[in-house]
């Protein structure tokens, strides 16, 4: 996974409450047996109208916030399907930290496991921080170590972070890597496991 | 003291598989790991890239379910049209011949949506953690194991470890209480949970759900039930297992058999929350109240009774909700106010992992047999398994829907997220027995209203949403 530190970056309003995964990436983008490439279909119907062509009022699509790195968005981003399909669009497409004032909770799981930050902040400082990219300066900077996002004016906000994630993500860890540092702990749970409950061992 | 009190059913499961903790993280031992076909090619190219394998093949079943065709399956994997879905329908087979992993292929009777193949093989069983890339998951919990949905990366872990690492969730306890007016049904509670406590109300717990209307329900009834648990944000419900599921699981292919059915019922007797368990939330459900429940927008937590009017913006304080709801109605093609039971249909659907199990083929033929579908409906049943179809074609049910003009699929996800050809148009209606009717789940542009097999039913009579209480017999 790739390591998050720090990222200044254009921030993208999306003014938007629950933004689901079959929005993020519709069903269409999921028949892939890959990881790249699911740009394409990032937010594929607001993106794009019924003949493919782009929507010009669409954030994503305003020159302004070209290259963004960063969304800013509504309450309980990426709830619904399960699909980290979401993760590796937004990330193809190069956003890196989604701000919002929550998320659901296996999206914001997938976002740690490939390096996206979910950063949480409370509902009047993200409408402060939407303000200010809906005006003529977008650029934040979201610094991990430190916890804080700085708006385009200067403002700092700050927010919490689960500590083991905060390390897996500043060092880029590899979290099957780790868990098969426990391997022994595993072997020896399982061998109690058949005495105890001896007939799962035999299903399948 | 929260250290003092008994234990919740959650609390329980959780101490029972926990392997180790590693800075701050719960390492959790995974009884049952269920595969498909979208969420797992890039978790399997992930082992292969690290040289890991699979260490338990015969903890993990898979089936293919999310973009098969609904007809035509005899003919296997080659003659599905779509290149991209053949392609990664191929995949899946490799992957689990290399593996060893258990497959029920297209077209095997056994195979079906995963969440109704894992309970009616009696793979699903209570005390068990279950996961699957797939948030529906959760549906499992009807039995009394902790299950849960997870993205790609987390197969892969749940591969290569047999394990999860995890943070434990809170407890949230929702009784549901009273006894219902006929003709409503879990599909109704689940619904009327959801708009009690909105789609991130359950964010960050685990629910369980008690109470004499839930231990009413049959096994299928509960697994309705937990399986709309995630439209309400919370990972993963759960029911205590009892008589009702006990007697579901004697004899299905994969249950403990003689002396071990013995040890394991003994075993699963113990799995119940403590009189004195603290529960950090509770939230009270009264099923006598409840009419029968249909969404009119574009979220879960949308719900109206079908004598319910779609509502007007003006009655939302919060100008987001305000905004969300004036976007819904013109997706969804109403008007302020509008009785919903005026909404006309184009497409009825019954099917998906919330409602396509036999017990919901019963009640949606129960209400359709010897009247027919409304002219210009187009009506399909789509059973969740090739067993669930093999089932209602010997009880005959295959042929009520049929008389009354439905068209009778094989067994898979399909409309419920249109990754096959079954799909609405745009602007089309649908009256869908599924669980999500976000902006375009079932087709671009397409219109979905959430509600009972029985409704869904009525709806198809009707050719617009109806109440199912003038169709009951
Ligand atoms: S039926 Fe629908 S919700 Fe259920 S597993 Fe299939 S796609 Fe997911």
């Amino acid at each position: 996974m790739k390591a998050f530190t720090r990222l200044d970056a254009r921030a993208a309003p999306l003014p938007m409450a629950n933004i689901d995964t079959d929005q993020i990436i519709p069903k269409q983008f999921l028949k892939t047996v890959e990881r790249e490439g699911l740009s394409r279909g990032l937010f594929y119907d607001l993106r794009f109208d019924g003949d493919g062509g782009p929507r010009p009022d669409f954030v994503l699509n305003r020159p302004e916030y070209a290259g963004a790195g960063v969304l800013v968005t509504g309450d309980n981003f990426g709830c619904g399907s399960s699909r980290e399909h979401a993760p590796w669009a937004l990330m193809d497409f190069g956003i890196t930290c989604v701000i919002a004032s929550s998320f659901a909770d296996i999206f914001d799981t997938n976002c740690f496991q490939n390096g996206l930050l979910p950063v949480v902040l409370k509902p009047e400082e993200v409408q402060a921080l939407m303000g200010e990219c809906l005006g003529g300066n977008h650029m934040v900077s979201v610094d991990l170590e430190a916890q804080t996002v700085t708006s385009p004016s200067g403002k700092v906000f700050a927010f919490e972070i689960d500590g083991s994630r905060k390390t897996k993500m500043l060092n880029g860890l590899d979290a099957i890597g780790e868990t098969l540092s426990a391997a022994a702990d595993i072997d020896a749970w399982e061998a109690g496991r058949a005495l105890t409950h001896p007939w799962l061992e035999r299903a399948g | 003291m929260r250290g003092m009190a008994g234990k919740t059913l959650y609390d329980k499961i959780w101490d029972a598989h926990l392997v180790a903790e590693q800075d701050g993280e719960a390492i959790l031992y995974i009884d049952l790991h269920l595969i498909h076909e979208v969420t797992t090619p890039q978790a399997f190219a992930g082992l292969r890239a690290n040289r890991r394998k699979v260490r338990r093949p015969d903890r993990t079943l898979a089936v293919a379910d999310h973009n098969i065709p609904t007809e035509g399956q005899g003919l296997g994997v080659g003659a599905v049209a779509d290149e991209e879905a053949r392609l990664q329908l191929a995949s899946l087979e490799r992957n689990v011949a290399d593996n060893g992993i258990e497959f029920f292929p297209m077209g095997d009777i056994r195979n079906g949506i995963v969440h109704v193949v894992g309970p009616e093989q009696g793979r699903t069983q209570p005390g068990m953690t279950i996961v699957c890339g797939d948030s529906h998951t959760s549906t499992h919990g009807a039995f009394g194991a902790l299950a849960h949905g997870i993205g790609t990366s987390e197969v892969e872990h749940v591969l290569a470890t047999q394990t999860l690492r995890q943070k434990k969730a809170r407890n949230l306890r929702v009784m549901i209480e009273g006894t219902p007016a006929p003709g409503i049904g879990a599909k109704d509670f689940a619904l009327a949970v959801i708009g009690e406590i909105g789609t991130a109300g359950g964010t960050g717990y685990v629910i369980e759900y008690t109470g004499d209307t839930v231990r009413a329900l049959s096994m299928e009834g509960r697994m309705t039930l937990c399986n709309l648990t995630i439209e309400g944000g919370a990972r993963a419900g759960l029911v205590a297992p009892d008589e009702t599921t006990f007697d579901y699981l004697r004899g299905k292919p994969s249950a403990p058999k003689g002396g071990a059915w013995d040890i394991a019922l003994s075993s699963w007797k113990a799995l119940f929350s403590d009189p004195d368990a603290v529960f950090d939330r509770e939230v009270r459900i009264d099923a006598s109240a409840i009419a029968p429940l249909v969404t009119w927008g574009t979220s879960p937590e949308d719900v109206i009774p079908v004598t319910g009017v779609a509502p007007s913006p003006e009655a939302f304080p919060n100008p987001d909700k305000r905004a969300a709801v004036v976007r819904a109605l013109e997706y969804m093609g109403l008007e302020a106010g509008q009785p919903i039971a005026s909404a006309k249909v184009d497409v009825v659907f019954i099917g998906s992992c919330t409602n396509s199990r036999i017990e919901d083929l019963r009640t949606a033929a129960d209400i359709v047999r010897g009247r027919t579908v409304a002219p210009g409906v187009r009506a399909m049943v789509v059973p969740g398994s090739g067993l669930v179809k093999a089932q209602a074609e010997e009880e005959g049910l295959d042929e009520i829907f049929r008389a009354a003009g439905f068209d009778w699929r094989e067994p898979g996800c399909s409309m419920c997220l249109g990754m096959n050809p079954d799909r609405l148009a745009p602007g089309e209606r649908c009256a869908s027995t599924s669980n999500r009717n976000f902006e375009g789940r079932q087709g671009r542009g397409g219109r979905t209203h959430l509600m009972s097999p029985a409704m869904a039913a009525a709806a198809a009579l009707a050719g617009r949403i109806a109440d199912v209480r003038d169709y009951l017999r």
